[in-house]
C-alpha cells in the first residue's frame, strides 16, 4: 500500500476548519442544504426557500441549478454535502413525469441514508397568510399524527427523516415562552400534511395555559413518490453512539431530602488488638514479651486470617 | 340572617369548584389510546386514527383543532417538567431525547499516537506550560519564545565563531541553514512514518538521515536506493567499476523461459503423468526425516513425563535432534543428562 499524501493544513484557520468537520463524540447539529435540480417550477423554488427560512441558521440555500437525479446517482450530493458539510438535503425539481417533485433526505459519513421522494400537490406560501410569524431559529414543536406513522415501516422511518430533518437545535433548556412554534406532520388519506402554526398561549386558570394556534404557513400537501432507506444494518450503524458520551454513573455518593451528600465507604474490619489506648509505663511491653508476642502474631496470622468486609458506612459530610 | 351567613360560603365554594373545573377543561384534552412523548425533542406522536369524513369536510380546520389538541397535550407534559427562573424568564429543563436519530458522522476512532506520544506516555512525561513571553537580554526587551520576532533568534546572528578544528574557509553560516533544513527534513519524514503507522500502511524508510557516523551497511543501502531511484527504476545504469551485487534487494523468483525445447518440455510433464500413475508415495526425504525427528522428540516427552518430578525439568529442556542414546540417559541420575551428550 502507498502512503496517501495528506496534506497539510497551511493555517491555522484552515486547520481549524478541517477538526471542525471531523467527526466528534458529541455532534453538532445537523445542517441542511437546499438545492435546486436541473429544472424547477415556481412552486418547488418557492418551497425551497421557506424551507430554508424554516431551517435558517443551520442551512444554506444553494442559488445555481445541479443538474442531478439523486435517485439515479448520488455522488454529486454527497460531493456537496461533505463540502457544504450538511447531512440534510432538500432537492427540488419539476418535470413532466414528476411535476414538483421534493426529495428530502440525509446522510450518514458522507453517503445517503433515507431518501423520500415526494410530489407536492398544494403549496401555500408563508407570504400569502397574513398574520405575524414565529421568529427565526428558534426550536419548533413536532406534532405527528394518523395511525401509519405507527405502523407502516416505510412511514415509520419517514417520521423520524422528518424529526431529525424540523427538530433545530437540540437544547437541553427551553424557555417556555419562547415555544411559539409547531410544526404538524398528518398522514391521512395517503397523503401527509405538513402544517406550520404559531402558538398562542392563553390562561387557563391553572398553571399550564391554553393553547391556541394560528395558521402560519408555509402548508405542504404532500404525496409519497420513490423511497431509498437505509438497510436496517446500516441503520443501526448510524444510530451508534459513543461510549463516552454518556455521562459516567456516581458510586457511593448519594444526596438525602435534606441536600445533605452521603458516602458510602467499603472498609475492611478493625483489629481492635491493635487499637491504641492511653500509654502507661505498667502496660509497656518488655523486650521478652514483644519477642513472645510477635512469634503468637505470626501464628495467629496463618490460623484465623479472615477475609476483608464489605462493610458499609454511611458518613454525612 | 344566619341561614343567610350559612349560605354565603358554600356559594364561593362552587364557583370556585366551577372556574376551577371550566379552567382544567381548557386544558384537557380526551383521547383513546395516549400519546407518545419525547419532551426531548419537543415532539409528540398521535397514534389515533384520524376520522377520514370530518376530515374531507373541512380539511384546513380539522388539522388545526387535531393538531392544537396534540399540542396541548405537549405542553401539558412540558409545563410539568422541573422549571428554573433566570432573569424573570422561566426556563424548563428537558429531558434526555427518546428518539434515536441516526449520527452525522460514524464515532470517531482513537487518534493513533506518534512515535514520541508513546515514547512520553511510556515515560510519564508531560508537557510543561511554558509562558509565550520570553526576556531578550541582547535587545532588553520581552518577546514571544519562538515565530516572528523572537527572543534569542539564532537564524539573526551576524557573526559566528568558527569551532576549533574546522576548516577555516568553510562557511558558517551555510552550514547552519543546511542544519536547519536538514531538521526540517527529518521531522517531515517523521511526520510521515508517523501517519502510515497510524494507517497501518507502509512504513516509508528513513534512507540516509545524518548521523555521525555512518556504517559500511548504511552506506550500502543508500547506494541501493539510489541506484534504483532514477525513471527507469535504475534498469539502465551501469554498475561501478569493482561494485559488489546488492544485498539488500529482496528475491525474484524465476520462472522456466517460454521458449524451451519441446522434448524436454514433454520429458518433464510425462515424468509427472508417471510419478501419478504408479500408485506409489513419493518419499519427500525432508518431510520423512521431520515425521521421524518429531515422533521421536514425542517419546521422549511422554517418557520424561512418566518419570516426573525433578527430573523432567532437565529432561525437558534439552532439544537433542535424533540422538537416540543421549535420550535414554536423560532419565538417571543427576549428572546423566551431561555424560549422555558428551558420548
Amino acid at each position: 500500500m502507498v502512503l496517501q499524501r495528506v496534506v497539510k493544513p497551511k493555517t491555522q484557520r484552515g486547520k481549524r476548519a478541517l477538526e471542525h468537520k471531523e467527526s466528534k463524540i458529541h455532534e453538532n447539529d445537523k445542517k441542511c442544504m437546499l438545492m435546486k435540480g436541473g429544472n424547477t417550477s415556481v412552486l418547488v423554488t418557492q418551497v425551497l426557500k421557506e424551507l430554508h427560512m424554516l431551517k435558517k441558521p443551520d442551512a444554506v440555500l444553494f442559488k445555481k441549478k445541479n443538474i442531478t437525479r439523486p435517485f439515479e446517482d448520488q455522488t454529486s450530493l454527497e460531493f456537496f454535502s461533505e463540502k457544504a458539510d450538511a447531512s440534510l438535503f432538500a432537492f427540488g425539481s419539476h418535470s413532466k413525469k414528476r411535476p414538483n417533485n421534493l426529495v428530502l433526505g440525509r446522510m450518514f459519513d458522507a453517503h445517503v441514508l433515507d431518501m423520500v421522494e415526494f410530489g407536492i400537490e398544494k403549496f401555500v406560501s408563508m407570504l400569502e397568510i397574513e398574520g405575524p410569524k414565529c421568529s427565526f431559529g428558534i426550536k419548533p414543536c413536532l406534532i405527528f399524527s394518523g395511525e401509519p406513522f405507527e405502523q407502516d415501516p416505510e412511514h415509520k422511518r419517514l417520521k423520524n427523516l422528518l424529526t431529525d430533518f424540523f427538530r433545530g437545535p437540540s437544547v437541553t433548556n427551553v424557555r417556555l415562552a419562547g415555544l411559539e412554534h409547531v410544526i404538524s406532520v398528518s398522514a391521512v388519506d395517503g397523503k401527509i400534511y405538513i402544517r406550520n402554526f404559531r402558538v398562542v398561549l392563553k390562561k387557563s386558570g391553572s398553571r399550564t395555559p391554553r393553547v391556541e394556534l394560528e395558521n402560519m404557513g408555509p402548508s405542504l400537501d404532500l404525496v409519497l413518490r420513490r423511497t431509498k432507506l437505509a438497510s436496517d444494518d446500516l441503520f443501526s450503524r448510524s444510530l451508534k453512539q459513543p461510549k463516552t458520551a454518556k455521562p459516567r454513573k456516581i458510586k457511593n455518593i448519594s444526596h438525602d431530602a435534606f441536600g445533605s451528600k452521603l458516602g458510602r465507604i467499603h472498609m475492611q474490619t478493625q483489629d481492635l488488638g491493635k487499637l491504641q489506648t492511653r500509654k502507661m509505663k505498667g502496660l509497656k511491653k518488655r523486650k521478652s514479651d514483644a519477642a513472645a508476642d510477635k512469634s503468637d502474631a505470626a501464628a495467629d496470622t496463618e490460623t484465623d486470617t479472615s477475609p476483608p468486609t464489605k462493610k458499609s458506612k454511611r458518613v454525612s459530610e | 340572617m344566619a341561614a343567610h351567613g350559612d349560605n354565603v360560603p358554600t356559594k364561593v365554594e362552587d364557583f370556585l369548584k366551577q372556574t376551577q373545573k371550566e379552567s382544567f377543561r381548557s386544558i384537557l384534552v380526551e383521547k383513546p389510546i395516549d400519546l407518545e412523548f419525547d419532551e426531548g425533542n419537543l415532539l409528540a406522536s398521535d397514534p389515533n386514527q384520524i376520522d377520514v369524513k370530518k376530515f374531507r369536510q373541512n380539511r384546513e380546520d380539522f388539522l388545526q383543532q387535531l393538531t392544537r389538541d396534540n399540542t396541548q397535550l405537549l405542553f401539558n407534559k412540558i409545563w410539568e417538567l422541573p422549571v428554573e427562573r433566570l432573569e424573570n424568564v422561566v426556563i424548563a429543563k428537558l429531558p434526555e431525547p427518546t428518539t434515536r436519530l441516526p449520527r452525522e458522522k460514524p464515532v470517531p476512532k482513537e487518534k493513533a499516537l506518534t512515535k514520541w506520544q508513546q515514547y512520553a506516555k511510556m515515560k510519564g512525561i508531560t508537557n510543561r506550560k511554558k509562558g509565550r513571553m520570553v526576556w531578550d537580554s541582547t535587545t532588553q526587551e520581552w518577546k514571544p519564545r519562538w515565530g516572528y520576532k523572537r527572543a534569542n533568534d539564532e537564524t539573526k546572528q551576524w557573526l559566528l565563531e568558527v569551532p576549533e578544528g574546522a576548516d577555516p574557509y568553510e562557511d558558517q553560516f551555510e552550514k547552519k541553514k543546511k542544519e536547519k533544513s536538514e531538521r526540517v527534513a527529518k521531522n517531515e519524514l517523521q511526520r510521515l512514518r508517523n501517519l502510515a503507522r497510524a494507517q497501518k500502511g507502509k512504513v516509508p524508510g528513513v534512507g540516509l538521515t545524518p548521523t555521525g557516523a555512518p556504517s559500511k551497511d548504511h552506506v550500502l543501502k543508500a547506494l541501493a536506493t539510489t541506484r534504483k531511484s532514477d525513471a527507469s527504476l535504475g534498469k539502465f545504469s551501469d554498475p561501478l567499476p569493482k561494485e559488489k551485487p546488492n544485498k539488500f534487494a529482496g528475491k525474484k523468483r524465476k520462472f522456466e523461459s517460454n521458449f524451451v525445447n519441446t522434448d524436454e518440455e514433454k520429458k518433464r510433464q510425462m515424468d509427472v503423468l508417471k510419478r501419478m500413475s504408479s500408485g506409489q508415495a513419493v518419499l519427500d526425504v525432508q518431510k520423512a526425516t521431520n515425521t521421524a525427528i518429531h515422533e521421536e522428540e514425542e517419546t521422549r516427552s511422554k517418557k520424561a513425563k512418566g518419570e516426573g518430578g525433578a527430573q523432567k525439568k532437565k529432561g525437558g529442556g534439552s532439544k537433542g535432534k535424533g540422538k537416540g542414546k543421549a535420550k535414554k540417559t536423560f532419565g538417571k541420575g543427576k549428572k546423566g543428562g551431561k555424560k549422555g551428550r558428551k558420548k
